[in-house]
């Protein structure tokens, strides 16, 4: 039974998005183009973002949690906010979650029991999504990484890639195909067969190590299998989601401050923001964010309602994916030559923003 | 709370108003476009329907109630929601439905009880723009000049929706032209007031079934009481800004009758497709699948969009909250990709969408008036653009 709409925030929405707002706005946003350049975020900032407990707050109070549940809608504005510091920031600060999550949703008790007292501590704990793979068109209901089931174990083979902190992380959740269907496992990171690779380059997140990992005849317990399809399906939905939450903060971001600089850029003795040419990009721009936001919490909402968001996750994620490139292109635009130029965010923007579409499931939840 | 998953009362508008969209207005659609100017007989039935209702006045310390935080229903989200399965239907039909016009929105908003009375049950256009007052509807120069216990009014209307057909028409003339926007108030003139002369009717590309038309006002006589709102000029243009405001309700019923049209082609191009063998899953991914499904996926998210911004200014107005911007990116956004993807249906469809065998050429056309009237998609765009990077109307242009 659904009753009412409502686009308006609740008083704890309000207060969750004003505190990480705050938070991003006193440790992020003058870092974050050292960081950028640094390849390196400051973990200060993230241990920041994890003392406010969000994290912690998804797990049951009788795995040391504080047993608050968990919101999907909480969840669009918590990330939005933080991708609108940095994306990188934003995926690095969220990645636990995205293996507790799981876990508190889909594990067994004796799962919950065994790995989430652990991200109830006072300190970041690092854990990760595997999924993406580097091949041409990847497809998560076909993966190239297996499974087969021997003894009391399953044997794990192939590789992954774009697995944000895999070098540190303690835990991961692979997607593996098993009996052809795609299935998640929780691996131990460190056994053998696990070998995370070289950090890779990538076009954008340059804060965010992520690694290409292999697994050859990592053997993993039988008690570790995680879900099968059905799990993927409510593992997809979530991704997507989030994506579409990052994407409307980078959007946002870009936004702002091409809004800000048309203001003050002098050309033929005025603002370049009287000139409709600009200003009308400038009006786009603004309800192109709405519209994101409004499609990402439209699958949240369904999502927390606990009915099927197949639809609705699907269509904020590529309505995101488009959206964000089309807005942190005119981010750059307005800037003219001064956009391309690293000295201004909106270029880290563009590089990060085109990642929303072309990843299918970014580890994030 | 943020909850935007639709909720039952929601649907169940939805489903009763499709029930008679696909069952009363599709199957004379075609007629209709081709009949053009022919009233729509088939359309008496919703005669006796309040399609349109009065905004409820507050009572005094109504507001002060103790559910002021939680959301509101309200008619302006049915309406949006109405419209929208509406011109899945026709929006040219919805256009002539009786009693519905935007006379009659202005007559609900802002008429008096004695005014209501004479008028309330009357189909009433409304007539603002001029040869030469399009956008700038401030620029109008009708006139209305006092004589003793009548106005008497002089000008030329164009592109009056329901012009034929309507009992009554809203016009709005300027009782003082050295006032400027000050000076524009609006007037009830009846069919058959001498003076008042119907000129010609227009040929258009779209929404054929509604008659469009021109009027011509020369020395017509009406009562004293037939004008709207206060007949003082008073020496700010509150009382024009007043009635542009009116516009901040109706541009939302533009958005979604855009939005209804583009699903429409949405829905009708991916059925084709389907019967080629093409299988729609949400659960693919857009770099698996072909340039075709890809773009059909593309534009339902996009309908999606130009649903939700609506819907958002729809309620923001339930909820007593100013929403000028809002309605605006609504119309702005829908107006323009209605036309986008009507126009991209009919490429998808191939002979298919340019045959008038088929809907879909027309829903081309019709969606185009949607990035025009009640503002075009670039006065949208101009007062999206002024209002957040927050220049007037003269340092942005």
């Amino acid at each position: 039974m659904v009753e009412e709409i409502s686009f308006a925030l609740s008083e704890e929405q309000q207060m969750m998005q004003d505190t990480v707002r705050q938070l991003v706005q006193a440790q992020v946003i003058d870092n974050i183009h050292q960081w950028d350049e640094n390849r390196l975020l400051d973990k200060q900032a993230v241990q920041k973002f994890w003392e406010l407990g969000i994290i912690q707050s998804m797990i049951p109070e009788e795995f040391g949690g504080y047993g608050m549940g968990s919101s999907p809608v909480l969840h669009t504005l918590v990330l939005e906010e933080l991708a609108s510091g940095d994306m990188s920031f934003a995926v690095h600060a969220m990645l636990p979650a995205l293996f507790v999550l799981p876990v508190v949703s889909l594990g067994s008790v004796e799962q919950k029991e065994k790995y989430l007292p652990e991200f109830c501590n006072e300190s970041f704990v690092p854990a990760t999504l595997a999924v993406n793979e580097l091949s041409v068109g990847f497809d998560i209901w076909n993966c190239e990484t297996k499974v087969e089931k021997k003894g009391n174990s399953y044997i794990l083979n192939g590789k992954k890639c774009f697995v944000p902190l895999a070098n540190e992380a303690k835990y991961m959740i692979v997607v593996a195909n098993y009996e052809s269907n795609p299935h998640l496992f929780i691996v131990e990171n460190g056994i053998e067969g696990v070998i995370v690779g070289e950090r890779e380059k990538n076009c954008g997140w340059w804060a965010l190590p992520t690694y290409e990992v292999s697994f050859e005849n990592c053997a993993i317990p039988e008690n570790n299998i995680l879900g099968d399809k059905t799990a993927i399906y409510w593992l997809l939905q979530r991704t997507r989601t989030a994506m579409a939450a990052i994407g409307t903060g980078i959007s946002r971001s870009s936004y702002e401050y091409a809004k800000k600089y048309a203001k003050e850029r002098q050309q033929f003795g005025e603002p370049i923001a009287s000139r409709q040419s600009i200003a009308f990009m400038i009006a786009e721009m603004a309800y192109e964010v709405d519209a994101m936001r409004l499609l990402t919490w439209k699958a949240a909402s369904t999502i927390e309602l606990g009915i099927d968001a197949n639809r609705e996750s699907f269509l904020a994620k590529i309505y995101a994916g488009e959206m964000t490139m089309k807005i942190t292109d005119y981010g750059v635009q307005i800037l003219g030559g001064h956009g391309y130029i690293r000295d201004h965010p909106v270029e880290r923007y563009y590089r990060n923003g085109r990642s929303i579409a072309l990843c299918e499931a970014m580890s994030i939840i | 709370m943020i909850q935007l998953a639709t909720p039952d009362y929601i649907k169940t508008l939805q489903d009763n108003m499709h029930k008679l969209a696909e069952g009363v207005l599709r199957p004379i659609s075609r007629k209709y476009d081709e009949a053009e100017h022919e009233y729509p007989k088939e359309l008496d039935m919703f005669r006796g329907i309040k399609v349109m209702a009065r905004p409820k006045k507050k009572k005094e310390g109504e507001s002060a109630s103790n559910d002021e935080k939680k959301p509101k229903r309200g008619a302006n989200l049915g309406m949006v929601v109405t419209i929208e399965e509406m011109c899945w239907g026709d929006a040219a039909l919805l256009l002539s439905f009786p009693n519905a016009g935007l006379g009659n929105a202005a007559i609900l908003a802002v008429a008096n009880d004695e005014q209501l009375e004479r008028f309330g049950n009357k189909w009433a256009a409304m007539a603002i723009t001029e040869p030469g007052a399009g956008s700038d509807s401030g620029a109008i120069t009708t006139t209305a000049t006092r004589d003793g216990d009548y106005w008497v009014l002089n000008g030329e209307k164009i592109f009056v929706t329901c012009a034929d057909r309507s009992e009554v028409v809203v016009v709005w003339a300027t009782v003082d032209k050295k006032a400027g926007k000050a000076g524009i108030k609006s007037f009830v003139v009846e069919k058959g007031t001498p003076g008042f002369t119907l000129e010609h009717l227009e040929h258009k590309l779209g929404i054929r079934a509604s008659d469009t038309g021109t009027f011509v006002l020369s020395d017509c006589r009406i009562p004293y009481n037939n004008i709207l709102g206060d007949p003082e000029v008073k020496m700010s243009t509150e009382g024009f800004k007043g009635v542009m405001k009116t516009f901040d309700n109706t541009r939302p019923l533009v958005a979604s009758m855009a939005t209804g049209i583009a699903r429409a082609a949405v829905e009708f191009t991916k059925e084709q497709y389907e019967q080629k063998g093409y299988v729609f899953d949400y659960k693919k991914n857009l770099s698996n699948v072909s340039a075709a499904e890809r773009e059909l996926y593309l534009m339902e998210a996009n309908v999606e969009a130009m649903r939700l911004l609506t819907w958002r200014a729809a309620w923001m107005a339930d909820n007593g909250q100013f929403n000028n911007l809002e309605a605006s990116m609504a119309k702005a956004k829908a107006g323009r990709y209605g036309t986008l993807i009507t126009q991209r249906c009919c490429e998808l469809l191939g002979p298919v969408g340019y045959s008038t065998h088929y809907l879909a050429e027309k829903w081309m056309r019709d969606s185009k008036i949607m990035d025009i009237f009640e503002g075009t998609g670039q006065i949208q765009h101009l007062i999206i653009a002024r209002n957040v990077l927050e220049m007037s109307s003269k340092e942005l242009k």
